[in-house]
């Protein structure tokens, strides 16, 4: 499966400056471990010392929190857009 | 003014630090970064007798704000009253209580008008000549204002469906408004990436370290008026749940420079039961924030996926206080109760805060005999929808005495005629 994932200013150094790239995945795991295999240093940025994705961390699936889908596990299919953004804040 | 205080940007996670620039994530761990300062510069300096000498706004504490020199943005903003709610006391059954009264702060009647002042004071310094935000309703109309007042372009992301008296409390200042299909997690969203590809000051996402700063000046002037002490308990509103940790450091800052003694004041946080997932973790006794789908009335407080709601939780905890959510006829009922006994129209917000606070009190979490402030964020103005049907509608009359008196003696009201 192809997927684009839209990378977060703050990760473009790793990326060659490149604002999206285009990863082959099956899940949201596995898009991880070849977008680190593609631009060395992005997975530790991603997730911690257990892989798990971090706080700060937000992964949107076509709009969608993979957090309310199967977190890490999610399924991607051909097409799908991911969005990797950090946290921020509103609201009080 | 004296020499400026702030060291740099600090990342809460790992410590990481950077100088100050329109920066907001830590490139090493995506943590969040925060404005430090050398407090040490201000010993001896910063006395009760110098912030009392300077005008009555926010920046009479203008060396705790994260800015160079003199404001530029928002010069008037700020030093809302602190009310003694004598009233509410009664109704309660509490000893000590108060109202923040942000619901008036100036311009635009929410304590947002405080950040802003700080955010676009900054991006003015860092040479940006157009300021954005993503906003459930009172930051859109804050930037708004003040970005004109400033002589800057401004851009307003909001949810499609927000209250009316938000979108025209920001669309008459001649922004560039957009309302976006979806709710503010997705507005939230859309504004991380557009903040990445404009070169824009985006309040809450490139310069929200500064922007965030500015809510200290709530807590410092909450400290002044009470007599320069803290309270032994504060009650705040939560959605990102930032405020409730600047509060939290702005009581630990005046500790620090001794302008207060320490009264081991306990930090409170209030949410809405539609969108609770910061109190949902106090409550469950763990700190990890589950985010949700937002569904509640009070829209100001509606983020789901809260960016502070760790450091929130944990300042909650150590402080010793507690969290709290309401439903939405309890902010409807509390909303009412703080206007009928103080003569403060709030917003569902507040009512948000009142109802949390009183659940607390029948709780026993906040104790009946302690000083309690209640931190009063936003104007009911600008949220009228939420209590419309709740609100007894005028009798309409004739204008004739007769149809009157005929009122008035249904109502029990005596007359002076003899």
């Amino acid at each position: 499966m192809s997927v684009n994932v839209r990378i977060p200013t703050p990760l473009r150094k790793l990326t060659g400056g490149a604002d999206e790239v285009v990863v082959e995945a099956v899940t949201v795991n596995e898009m991880i471990d070849n977008l680190e295999a593609a631009h060395p240093g992005l997975k530790a940025r991603l997730c911690d010392d257990a892989g798990e994705i971090r706080r700060f961390v937000n992964v949107y699936l076509n709009d969608e929190d993979v957090r309310f889908l199967n977190g890490r596990s999610t399924v991607l299919k051909d097409g799908d857009e991911v969005s990797i953004v950090p946290a921020i804040a509103g609201g009080c | 003014m004296s020499e400026s205080i702030v060291r740099a940007l600090k990342c809460r996670e790992c410590g990481q630090e950077y100088a100050i620039e329109p920066t907001h994530v830590c490139e090493f761990c995506f943590g969040p970064l925060e404005v430090v300062y050398d407090y040490d510069k201000l010993q001896g300096k910063f006395t009760r007798e110098l912030i009392e000498s300077r005008p009555q706004t926010m920046w009479r504490y203008k060396e705790l704000l994260p800015i160079d020199g003199e404001p530029t943005v928002g010069v008037q903003n700020g030093f809302t009253p602190l009310v003694r709610a004598k009233n509410l006391e009664k109704v309660l059954g509490v000893k000590e209580l108060y109202i923040k009264n942000d619901s008036v702060c100036y311009p635009t009647l929410s304590f947002k008008d405080r950040v802003v002042s700080v955010a676009l004071s900054k991006a003015v310094e860092f040479g940006f000549k157009t300021v954005a935000c993503a906003s459930t309703g009172n930051l859109a109309g804050s930037v708004a204002a003040n970005a004109a007042a400033a002589g800057l372009e401004s851009y307003v992301f909001i949810p499609h469906d927000l209250e009316q008296g938000k979108v025209l409390g920001a669309g008459i200042f001649g922004t560039k408004i957009i309302g976006i299909k979806g709710k503010y997690d997705d507005v939230n969203r859309l504004c991380s990436e557009v903040a990445g590809k404009y070169g824009w000051a985006f309040v809450n996402v490139n310069v929200r370290p500064f922007y965030a700063e500015g809510s200290k000046s709530l807590g410092y002037e909450m400290m002044e008026q009470l007599g320069w002490r803290a309270p032994k308990h504060v009650v705040v509103p939560m959605a990102s749940g930032s405020l409730c940790t600047k509060v939290d450091k702005s009581i630990k800052e005046f500790i620090k420079l001794g302008l207060i003694e320490d009264n081991g004041t306990a930090v409170y946080g209030a949410q809405a039961t539609g969108c609770s997932p910061i109190s949902k973790s106090v409550k469950d006794g763990t700190d990890l924030i589950h985010p949700v789908h937002a569904d509640t009335i009070a829209k100001s407080l509606a983020i789901g996926n809260p960016a502070d709601g760790y450091y929130a939780n944990r300042v909650i905890k150590e402080s010793g206080g507690w969290a709290e959510d309401v439903s939405d006829q309890e902010v409807v009922d509390a909303m009412k109760l703080l206007a009928e006994t103080e003569g403060i129209f709030a917003e569902t917000a507040g009512g948000v805060t009142l109802g949390c606070a009183m659940k607390m009190i029948e709780s026993g979490r906040l104790p009946r005999d302690e000083s309690i402030v209640l931190c009063i964020t936003g104007n009911g103005l600008k949220t009228q929808e939420a209590i419309i049907d709740a609100i007894a509608k005028p009798r309409i009359i004739d204008a004739n005495l007769k149809e009157f008196d005929a009122l008035a003696e249904a109502d029990g009201v005596a007359t002076t005629d003899k």
